[in-house]
């Protein structure tokens, strides 16, 4: 699904280096799971993967089912499948959640050459998948993330993955500023979209959503590099010790 | 002061060799009096501190900047509307374009006709706003509207008729000036909606009186047209009474000078005026609006909301008051004035106000100018939304404040479509 080879960014404006060789092969059907310390590079990563400004790539290869994401505009990677759930969603003043949703879909359906969704079944969808993550009619309506909770947010992020169906899933850290309840209704949300053609790559900096979604991998991110990786255990073993422990045993 | 003077005579004194006083009737007196204002005052200068954004000597000029007919598909806005329409052809009136002046709650009558007739109530009302306007700011564009309109609307509204009155005007004439002057008395309980779409002529001189008795309410939605050469200067002139309403909405999409004057003064308590404008322009396009409330009653609200789109070189102006007089507690006045620039040749000048002399009041204002939200860009454009679609998005969601002052949802959302197929045209 995603093959990333010796991938190396750094920043438009500045000479900073931030990633430095990642190398990351995710299968179709699984789910990836990303930790490390703040400020390691997880963000930028999928920033880069999904095609935002400001980042120059130096090195290495991205490709999405072969292709190279890399040379895509940020709408083709959507329409290709790829999904980005923000860090930080943002805020469009103006422009209805409904509006958004719709915008969205019907722009990938044409950029794939498919046809537009009519507005009853684009209704019935949205209903169908707001009322399984607990999002009213009245937060539907009010315009992108304007005054939302940190966690309706997030629970947002994860309606508009539901609606888009995409292939490739990055989820940045979708867990942060969640409560248990709210937490359990994203990772509901996301396992009730794992299927065999659909893979996962879960930015976290804790086991508690890993429990929730299993991954089949773990990754360990430090200064710009994938620096270990292993099974669920791995996260376990973050979650006891820390990052220093393993950070030390690959220096 | 003289020596600033002189000048603005003498540009007066050029157009008044072009023009000739109408057959007044019984608003002979108010032209009179207005030409004799007129000629204290001159006509607008480049030095004048209110014309220091907008240069007047197209507006001034003995004969109309000549201006090419824009040949659109589209068809008008509010075609499909049930109203009463009322058609001006380069400042003409053209009954064969228009329905019957009769509406059920209104009494409609043509100011070319004041020779004939004699109209009471738009007696005492033709010109009278227009003088109370004049201070603090001289605005001769107006007066000499007054004193030199050929033709105009006076609407007497005593009921709620069941359809807006919708003036349209056509420009077919590349080299037209057309000056027309409308006025509209709300009485006590009447409830009215004026539409006005078009481009008018080359070069459009308008003038607008509302008076809103206690109790009585004025919507008022404009779309001023597409001809890309055309140059307007308008004023409204709107006089509050008592628990009134006034709502005006403007819609700009080109024209390469439009001047928008509304003066608004509160004179009866527990009163509401809202004035907004979305302007989009491009390239040459010079879009001004000037604004001045004054609040001389107690609690009322007025609410100033103006937005504009500006891309390869347009420019855009904002000259809003806010004016309080020391009796008028309670006074609500909100005013804000934003443009979106789409390159960095665009441009927005911005002179915002406020005078109060009450001590209860809440007053606010804020002028921005900004590019498109990129991080907002970006995160549409992750969803699939391609940049150009994405970007004309954002665009009416800034555009979006300034919608919302128009009452009637169906109104609004006729207006909505007309800005987004403005963008559409200039996507690729
Ligand atoms: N636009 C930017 N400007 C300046 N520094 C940046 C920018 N984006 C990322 N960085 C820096 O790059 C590093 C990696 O950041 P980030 O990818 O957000 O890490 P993580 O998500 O792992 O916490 C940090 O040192 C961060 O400060
Ligand atoms: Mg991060």
């Amino acid at each position: 699904m995603l093959e990333i080879k010796g991938l190396e960014v750094k920043l438009e404006e500045e000479d900073k280096q931030i990633l430095k060789g990642v190398d990351l092969s995710i299968e179709a059907g699984t789910v990836h799971a990303i930790m490390g310390p703040n400020g390691s590079g997880k963000s930028t990563m999928s920033y880069v993967l999904s095609g935002r400004d400001g980042y120059e790539v130096t090195g290495g290869t991205a490709t999405l089912n072969g292709e190279d994401l890399l040379a895509l505009e940020p709408e083709e990677r959507a329409a290709k499948g790829l999904f980005l759930a923000f860090q930080y969603p943002v805020e469009i003043p103006g422009v209805g959640n409904m509006t958004f949703l719709r915008t969205s879909l019907n722009a990938q359906r044409k950029l794939r050459g498919e046809e537009e969704i009519s507005s009853a079944d684009f209704l019935k969808l949205v209903r169908a998948k707001a009322k399984e993550l607990k999002i009213d009619a009245e937060m539907l309506k009010r315009p992108v993330n304007v005054g939302f909770s940190g966690g309706e947010k997030k629970r947002n992020e994860i309606l508009q993955m539901a609606m888009l169906a995409p292939k490739m899933c990055i989820l940045d850290e979708t867990d942060s500023g969640l409560d248990v309840d709210a937490m359990k209704l994203v990772s509901d949300g996301v396992n009730a979209l794992r299927d065999a053609g659909r893979s996962f790559l879960v930015i976290t900096h804790y086991q508690r959503l890993l429990d929730h979604i299993k991954p089949d991998v773990v990754h360990i991110m430090s200064n710009g590099r994938i620096v270990k990786s292993g099974g669920p255990e791995l996260a376990l073993e973050v979650e006891h010790n820390g990052y220093a422990d393993i950070l030390s045993e690959v220096a | 002061m003289a020596a600033q003077l002189k000048p603005k005579l003498d540009a007066l004194e050029a157009r008044l060799a072009s023009l000739s006083l109408p057959e007044g009737g019984w608003s002979a007196a108010a032209r009179k009096d207005a030409l004799s204002r007129l000629g204290a005052m001159g006509l607008p200068h480049a030095r004048d501190e209110y014309w220091k954004y907008t240069r007047p000597d197209t507006l001034n000029a003995p004969e109309a900047p000549k201006a090419a007919v824009f040949e659109g598909s589209e068809t008008p806005v509010f075609s499909a509307r049930d109203r009463l329409k009322i058609t001006f052809v380069d400042g003409v009136f053209d009954p064969e374009q228009s329905d019957p002046l009769e509406l059920e709650g209104i009494t409609i009558e043509r100011l070319a006709e004041a020779g004939t007739k004699d109209i009471h109530w738009a007696k005492d009302l033709y010109g009278v706003l227009e003088v109370a306007g004049q201070t603090p700011v001289e605005r001769p564009l107006a007066a000499l509207n007054t004193a030199f309109a050929t033709d105009g609307i006076l609407i007497h509204v005593t009921g709620t008729p069941s359809k807006p009155v919708s003036l349209v005007y056509i420009h077919q004439d590349p080299g037209s000036d057309a000056i027309l002057h409308h006025a509209v008395k709300v009485e006590s309980g009447g409830e009215i909606t004026l539409l006005e779409n078009g481009p008018a002529a080359a070069r459009f001189n308008k003038v607008l009186e509302v008076d809103v008795a206690d109790g009585g309410k004025f919507h008022h939605v404009r779309a001023q047209g597409r001809d890309h050469e055309r140059r307007a200067a308008t004023h409204i002139f709107a006089r509050l009474g008592t628990e009134s309403l006034f709502k005006s909405f403007t819609m700009t999409a080109n024209g390469v000078l439009t001047r928008n004057e509304c003066v608004i003064e509160f004179t009866g308590d527990d009163a509401v005026a809202h004035v907004a404008g979305a302007s989009m322009g491009d390239g040459d396009f010079h879009h001004d609006d000037t604004v001045f409330v004054t609040h001389d009653a107690v609690n009322c609200e007025s609410r100033q909301v103006f937005k504009k789109v500006l891309r390869n070189g347009a420019t855009g102006v904002f000259q809003g008051k806010i004016l309080v007089k020391k009796d008028a507690q309670k006074t609500d006045g909100y005013q804000i004035s934003q443009s979106l620039l789409l390159d960095d040749d665009s441009q927005f000048l911005a002179k915002p106000e406020l005078e109060i002399y009450a001590d209860d009041v809440a007053c606010s204002h804020g002028s921005t100018s900004g590019a498109i939200d990129e991080t907002a860009l970006y995160y549409l454009r992750s969803r699939g939304v391609p940049r150009r679609e994405a970007q004309d998005l954002l665009t009416l969601a800034f555009l979006a404040e300034a919608l919302e002052e128009i009452e009637d949802d169906s109104l609004a959302e006729e207006i909505r479509e007309r800005l987004d197929g403005w963008l559409a045209r200039r996507r690729s």
